[in-house]
């Protein structure tokens, strides 16, 4: 029976640990946070089918009740030693010994603040997607003026794609969060108007596409494309908007009630933490670096040290679960050979 | 007083003062225009707009920027033959489309 | 509506406290020629502070420089020679009044700093042009800087608070921060380019309110090429004017610059459009008064406004002194000190 430690409860680091303990494998999972599944705990529902996202975690703990799955919340990694093939991992007063490691510890929402001109903790009525998510789960849709506003704009590629926060990935799931997002927006408050803005539309996966034209045909969201530029406030405390109508090419502005911005992915501190502790590289973007992008997106530079999620690219759910999956079948691959 | 120079009107698309009255008309009637998505694929092949400076995707975003003054010229440049209709990835019927902002100009004050 | 912001570590510039070497703009001193004098006066003898006004500079050419008449080889070493004069004079911090000046200390330290071959050019052709050898100063700042970083020691001196002696209220007032200042070099200014804070931390710290209103980033106008030739100022009144529409429905009582050619063309431009269009954007159909920093320390802290030069202004600034409840004699308006009649004009009234 080989030992494998997990850095990170969320979904994929759970997934991994489920796919291992199937195989026969003692299994720890170590968690910084109170709970398990990260980020899912916060989002409302998940696109394109509009699951909530209640349903994967039962779904999830059910999983995990099948399993004899070592899990240690509040803990953070503090120290991590070569032990031979292995390594040895210190948490609080307990010393782990691992044949293999995988990384799960997922990413960090960019913090939209750092893009000033758009507002975001200046402006009340500037909120971002993980904000909608739990206004969504509250039901609660006023501005900060108590009213329920006319006009939503959804803002796309905050952070994302942008030198000036030195990010020059695409984040690749917001383009459908906002899509879904809009969507929903439209079916608690079917009086407002939604306009989404962006400079394409990457709807790279299946159903993704077809929800996009759903949004308009539908739901009537106005797509405009053009980056936005500038936030501000009025004297009526209502929002203008800066873009280009790159369409018409022409300036345009606009008044409104809410913006979302659409805050990109980030790779976490923990994960430069983490990373440094097994020596393993990064790429300039933060993300880890993986040994192969075609065949080993899971294995990383460092022998015996793996990654599953978040933490090695931006990904969707679904693209979380599979990835997880395939690095499990690394990691069994890897421990096969000792 | 004449100084000799004088200001200059903006060239910013004001969203909340559109006239949106034609826009409202043709999307009552013809429901397909909501999922154009700009590809330009219409323009493209469009027989009028290789010979003039008729542009089917501008005269769609004009009919949504509420720009009905230059809507009225740039429209009598179709000639209603209905070729963007075959090239449209998301079936809008285009031509319906034209033929409802003709409609929609003529009676434009009534609709208001 | 007062919007507050927290000025990020990032943003928080570092102001020398004591000791500086005064570089004085070329066009301020005849578009608001009390307010240079008014920030000497005040740094000596409101804040006791030493400043070197040296009368050995020059222009820093600036203005050629962003007119395209004066190459960067050129203004570069005229800078140099700045900086050999505030090294000549045993001084380490340098302060430009003019926001463009400003901007070009800024643009040539930083220029320097990433090439340093540029640098030892500059080095040769001062010292084959001059004589002279320089270094490059410890502390650049803007003299707006000056008067923020001292906003509290001012108020704590303050006569005049920015509040209507006879409602009570705190007067609400625009800021307009000039373009060379913070927009090329966001960490150069107090509180970067969105939302710089370097006049507004003077209008709270003064007791007035200061107003966020949609077009507050956007350029007065000046633009240099377009004020410079005739057939292109109405770009620049275009400008000036989009800002006017913008800020009107706050009913501002007075615009705050930093700037010397935005405080010229947010003053001038609203006569100009008064003149061609019959428009006001004050309330009640009146003018916005525009001030610089210099002249808004300078009356709170109870100089005379003809002191500070305020009778220079195309819009009177006179209701706004009632306001403020500051004694003027309007007999004096266009005298010297010593009686002499200067010419005169009857300002654009505001209400």
């Amino acid at each position: 029976m080989k030992n494998i430690v997990i850095i990170g409860g969320g979904i994929a680091g759970v997934e991994t640990a489920c796919m291992l303990a199937q195989n026969g494998n003692r299994v720890t999972i170590i968690e910084r946070d109170s709970k398990l599944f990260g980020k899912l705990n916060n989002w409302y529902c998940l696109f394109p089918d509009f699951k909530k996202s209640e349903e994967l975690i039962e779904f999830y703990q059910n999983r995990l009740e099948k399993f004899d799955i070592e899990i240690k919340l509040n803990s953070a990694v503090d120290k991590a030693e070569r032990d031979g093939e292995g390594w040895f991992i210190y948490t609080g007063n307990v010393r782990y010994a691992a044949d293999a490691v995988v990384i799960a510890t997922g990413y960090e929402l960019f913090d939209a603040s750092r893009k000033e001109e758009l507002g975001y903790k200046i402006y009340d009525n500037v909120i971002t997607q993980g904000d909608l998510e739990q206004r969504f789960k509250d039901k609660n849709f006023l501005t900060a003026q108590g009213k329920t506003p006319e006009k939503i704009a959804v803002v796309h590629c905050v952070g994302s794609r942008d030198e000036k926060c030195h990010n020059l990935y695409c984040s690749k799931v917001c383009c459908v969060t906002g899509v879904k997002q809009a969507i929903e927006l439209s079916k608690f408050l079917p009086e407002t108007q939604i306009l989404c803005f962006y400079m394409d539309l990457r709807m790279y996966d299946k159903f993704f596409e077809e929800l996009y034209r759903k949004a308009q045909e539908h739901y009537n969201i106005q797509f405009i494309r053009g980056r936005v530029s500038e936030v501000s406030e009025n004297s009526d405390g209502r929002l203008s908007i800066k873009t280009e109508d790159t369409l018409s090419g022409r300036p345009m502005k606009m008044k409104l009630d809410m913006i979302v911005l659409l805050a990109g992915m980030e790779t976490k501190k923990n994960t430069t933490e983490i990373a440094k502790k097994f020596g393993v590289e990064q790429e300039e973007s933060g993300f880890l670096k993986s040994k192969d992008f075609h065949i080993g997106a899971g294995i990383l530079s460092e022998k015996g040290i793996f990654a599953a999620g978040t933490c090695i690219s931006p990904m969707s759910i679904k693209e979380t679960i599979e990835n997880a999956r395939s690095t499990a079948q690394q990691v069994n691959e890897y421990l096969n050979t000792l | 007083m004449d100084f000799g120079f004088s200001t200059i009107d903006t060239r910013v698309i004001e969203i909340d003062k559109f006239d949106t009255t034609i826009l409202k008309y043709v999307l009552q009637h013809e429901k397909s225009m909501l999922v154009c998505m700009s590809c330009g694929g219409c323009t493209a092949t469009c027989s009028a707009g290789n010979l003039t400076d008729f542009n089917v995707r501008r005269m769609q975003m004009m009919l949504r920027r509420g720009e009905v003054k230059n809507l009225q010229t740039e429209i009598d440049k179709c000639m209603l033959c209905g070729k963007c209709m075959l090239v449209c990835p998301r079936g809008v019927n285009l031509r319906n489309v034209a033929m409802l902002i003709k409609k929609a100009l003529v009676n434009h004050k009534d609709l208001k | 509506m007062n919007t507050t912001y927290k000025v990020s570590k990032d943003y928080h510039k570092e102001i020398a406290e004591d000791n500086f070497y005064y570089a004085r703009s070329c066009i301020r001193q005849n578009f608001f020629p009390g307010s240079e004098v008014a920030f000497l006066n005040i740094l000596r003898e409101n804040l006791g502070k030493t400043i070197h006004d040296d009368p050995h500079h020059t222009t820093c050419t600036g203005i050629g420089y962003h007119s395209d008449v004066v190459p960067f080889d050129t203004i570069q070493t005229v800078v140099a020679r700045q900086f050999a004069l505030m090294t000549e004079n045993g001084i380490k911090n340098f302060v430009a009044s003019c926001v463009t000046s400003f901007g070009m200390y800024i643009e040539i330290t930083e220029t320097w700093k990433h090439y340093p071959q540029q640098l030892e050019k500059i080095r040769t052709f001062l010292k084959k042009a001059t004589g002279r050898e320089f270094e490059l100063p410890e502390n650049i700042a803007h003299t707006s800087d000056i008067i923020y970083n001292n906003r509290m020691l001012i108020a704590g001196q303050m006569k005049f608070p920015l509040v209507n002696v006879k409602t009570g209220e705190k007067l609400k007032i625009v800021d307009h921060i000039g373009c060379h200042y913070a927009k090329m070099f966001p960490e150069k200014g107090e509180g970067g380019a969105e939302f710089t804070q370097v006049l507004q931390g003077m209008i709270r710290a003064w007791g007035g309110q200061t107003v966020d209103y949609p077009e507050r980033r956007h350029c007065c106008g000046f633009g240099f090429r377009q004020y410079l030739v005739q057939a292109n100022r109405g770009y620049s009144v275009s400008n000036s004017k989009k800002k006017f529409e913008s800020m009107q429905p706050y009913e501002p009582e007075a615009i705050l610059t930093n700037c010397p050619g935005c405080a010229m063309f947010l003053d001038r431009w609203q006569y100009v459009m008064y003149e061609m269009q019959g428009v006001k954007y004050g309330k009640d159909d009146s003018f916005i008064p525009v001030f610089t920093y210099e002249e808004l320390a300078g009356l709170v802290l109870g100089y005379d406004p003809w002191d500070l030069g305020l009778q220079m202004h195309q819009i009177d600034v006179r209701p706004f002194l009632d306001k403020i409840g500051v004694k003027y004699d309007s007999e004096k308006m266009y005298k010297t000190k010593t009686g002499r009649q200067i010419g005169s004009y009857t300002p654009k009234q505001c209400k």
